[in-house]
């Protein structure tokens, strides 16, 4: 009778693959998958795309099966583990991280039916294949400003990931705004080289703490650097992409959130009313991607009413972080005086901006 | 009362039987480990070891069994060989990224030509160069200095890890990767990619390359004076010193063999699955072939079995996780519980149990 029923079945999937129709019947659950870079429980990064999908099951509850696999190594294990998702019914698939681009695009030329999302990538070689990502440097602007009316020894510090457009994006954001409101400020900048390795930043904190650093901000994901923000006293440093409220209300009196729900949501409702098509998608403080977490009684309250000011102008549209005048390290010309930089401007950007010092590493 | 008593000889049907009983017994605990997590155990464990075999998408996973199973198997042979003969090379992590840097190091500075036939050999021959003279460095040092290998050759394995980044920061950057660490592809490039052999199985050279290796590591050590040598030298070794086995050379040998191995398996996996050299380029191959090395009971075929049942458990560990949301560490758990099972069982291949009083004679 069993053996009956395997044969049964699987003589209906030939055919049904045969003829060409999709296996999902109408009824059938859209099923989501999400391929994380690191434990579901990272505090950071992971941690709010995780948050992501619990949003997008708690909003169509039995209209949609999710699945994920956390810590996927970029490379070919990613490969794999997308391939896996697809044949497993997967309908869209959500690739969180950058190193995720080459696998991405080859699975995405396998498994023409299956839509692939790729966070902060760049490269759509398939009609299948969406890329998404937040304008995290308009939190980096007001971040920034909070920096630059905080610090009392004028050294900021910017513990930064990988020499990428999207991170030298968010260091000339937090610049442009800590030096707008204090013209004597320093960003000491750290490169890194990974999203996530709390032994490294807290390394990269402390020696930026003996250098006289008293702000630290970061675009790394763990929350080691306020960790050692907290041992050293004194210093205050931000939370990234998650709200790390563990450390409020100081070292941590402010966080820059990343929030994928709003995306995810839009998205599987797009999915299943048919109305889904392929996107370069780059959401901001408008779409509620982009949040500012808590900001605490540690900034004096007319700092903390002029952070608020800007994040609604940022989100009203009134106002662009990146808007002339401008110019590079070199002192050559970027935005004239009103110019507001394009979106293909921010994503090449590969300079500093005047008053920088040091070199990005090439 | 329940004790141990030592066989006179290692029994040669435990020998054997162990490695079974652990997977066994490995079933049994995960199964119990996954019920505990409000998982259906006998599911949890049909899907890790039935389904990439001969469940409804095995024509992808059986393939990926090769592909996963190939280095382990290519870098466990040439451990064995230094294990068997009481040499500890422990830093075979460290050979395969040198491997890998040195061949890809070679393929890019042909770049772009795509004369494959002339490239690929030459990218061969420096990965396996590179995997050993970096194995030469404690080999040496323990021969003229008496080192502790296992030490040295562990310790290589940071620096290596530490060259690795440097080389995928600066040398070997793909300068049109728009400031993102990481080489070009290897894979996607005519001149330096690791074709398959057979189209669609998985087995690419590397693979081909592993399954070769065993054929000649199981003759080495069967037919060869070298492996009678490297026998001998594990079970007694003054009786290898009067048998006229030189241990210095044999140390060099057998760390060198295990090194160009391991480097060649970088290369392989460089220009195929990995396709760059990228910061975290190495997934732990090096450290998980020791214990495939054991679990084959340091015998060439028996590493190919390993080999594959290891390759199993990462596949089917994959598919189970994500199937039926069994958490990643529950996996990583899962695979631990094997070689711990191992160990403990293999006590039964040098000693009984004997269950009562001890005889009085």
């Amino acid at each position: 009778m069993k053996r009956r029923t395997l044969l049964a079945t699987s003589a209906g999937a030939a055919m049904a693959a045969a003829m060409g129709v999709p296996l999902r019947a109408q009824d059938d659950p859209l099923t989501v998958g999400f391929v994380y870079v690191g434990p579901v429980g990272d505090g950071g990064w992971t941690y709010q795309h995780e948050q992501g999908r619990l949003a997008v099951e708690a909003e169509f509850g039995d209209r949609v099966t999710t699945i994920f696999q956390e810590s996927v190594p970029e490379g070919a294990d990613a490969e794999r583990v997308m391939t896996q998702m697809a044949l497993n019914g997967a309908d869209l698939i959500f690739a969180t991280s950058f190193g995720y681009m080459e696998g991405v695009n080859n699975v995405a030329a396998r498994f023409p039916d299956v839509r692939f999302e790729h966070a902060t990538g760049y490269r759509r070689d398939h009609p299948n294949v969406t890329t998404y990502n937040s304008r995290f440097y308009e939190g980096r602007a007001v971040i920034g400003h909070i920096a630059g009316k905080m610090t009392q020894t004028n050294k900021i510090g910017y513990i930064a990931s990988y020499p990428i457009p999207e991170v030298i994006m968010g260091i000339n954001s937090t610049y442009l705004h800590a030096k707008a409101v204090n013209p004597d400020v320093e960003l000491v900048v750290i490169w890194v080289y990974t999203w996530f390795d709390p032994a490294k930043e807290a390394d990269a904190a402390k020696a930026m703490i003996e250098q006289g650093v008293d702000v630290i901000t970061q675009h790394t994901d763990s929350t080691a650097p306020l960790a050692a923000a907290s041992e050293a006293g004194g210093v205050i440093g931000f939370g990234q992409a998650s709200d790390m409220a563990a450390f409020k209300p100081a070292p941590r009196v402010a966080s820059i959130i990343d929030d994928w729900s709003p995306y995810y949501v839009k998205r599987v409702q797009q999915m299943l009313d048919g109305s889904y098509e392929q996107t370069d998608s780059w959401g901001g403080m408008p779409e509620g991607e982009v949040v500012i977490g808590e900001i605490t009684e540690a900034v004096p309250a007319e700092v903390k009413a002029e952070a608020e000011a800007m994040i609604a102008a940022i989100t009203a549209g009134e106002y662009h972080p990146f808007t002339g005048p401008i110019n590079k390290q070199d002192g050559s010309v970027f935005l004239a005086e009103g110019e507001v930089a394009t979106d293909a401007q921010l994503l090449t950007m590969d300079f500093y901006v005047e008053g920088m010092t040091g070199d990005i590493p090439s | 009362m329940i004790r141990l008593e030592k066989r006179p000889q290692p029994s040669g049907i435990w020998n054997a039987a162990a490695p079974v009983l652990a997977v066994l017994l490995t079933m049994v605990f995960g199964g119990l480990l996954f019920a505990a997590l409000g998982n259906d155990p006998v599911e949890a464990i049909r899907t890790i070891f039935w389904d990439p075999l001969f469940g409804q998408f095995a024509s992808f996973s059986r393939p990926q069994l090769l592909v996963k199973g190939g280095p382990l198997i290519l870098i466990a042979v040439g451990l064995a060989l230094g294990f068997r003969a009481g040499i500890w090379n422990i830093g075979a992590e460290g050979q395969y990224i040198l491997g890998a840097i040195c061949g890809a190091a070679v393929g890019l500075a042909f770049y772009p030509s795509e004369a494959w036939w002339l490239i690929y050999p030459l990218m061969i021959v420096a990965g396996a160069l590179g995997g050993f003279l970096w194995a030469m460095i404690p080999g040496l040092l323990k021969v003229r200095f008496g080192t502790n290998e296992i030490l040295v050759s562990l310790m290589l394995v940071y620096v290596a890890e530490q060259l690795l980044a440097s080389m995928a920061l600066g040398a070997l950057r793909n300068p049109e990767g728009m400031g993102f660490p990481g080489s070009r592809n290897l894979a996607q490039h005519a001149g330096t990619a690791n074709p398959e052999v057979i189209a669609g199985t998985g087995m690419h050279l590397g693979v081909a390359t592993a399954f070769i290796v065993v054929i000649l590591g199981y003759i080495l050590l069967s037919r060869h004076l070298l492996g009678f040598h490297i026998r001998l030298t594990g079970e007694s070794p003054r009786a290898a010193a009067f048998a006229g086995v030189n241990p210095g050379r044999l140390i060099l040998i057998c760390l060198g063999v295990s090194g160009a191995l391991a480097g060649m398996a970088g290369l392989f996996e460089v220009t195929g699955p990995a396709a760059q050299i990228s910061i975290d380029f190495n997934v732990g191959y090096g450290f998980t072939a020791i214990i495939v090395a054991f679990l084959g009971r340091l015998n060439p075929i028996g590493i190919l079995l390993a080999g594959l049942l290891m390759a199993l458990t990462y596949v089917g560990g994959e598919v189970a996780s994500l199937m039926l949301g069994l958490p990643a560490a529950a996996i990583q758990l899962f695979q631990g519980m094997l070689l711990f099972f191992l160990l403990a069982v293999d006590v039964l291949t040098n000693y009984r149990i004997r269950i009562g009083r001890r005889e009085v004679v």
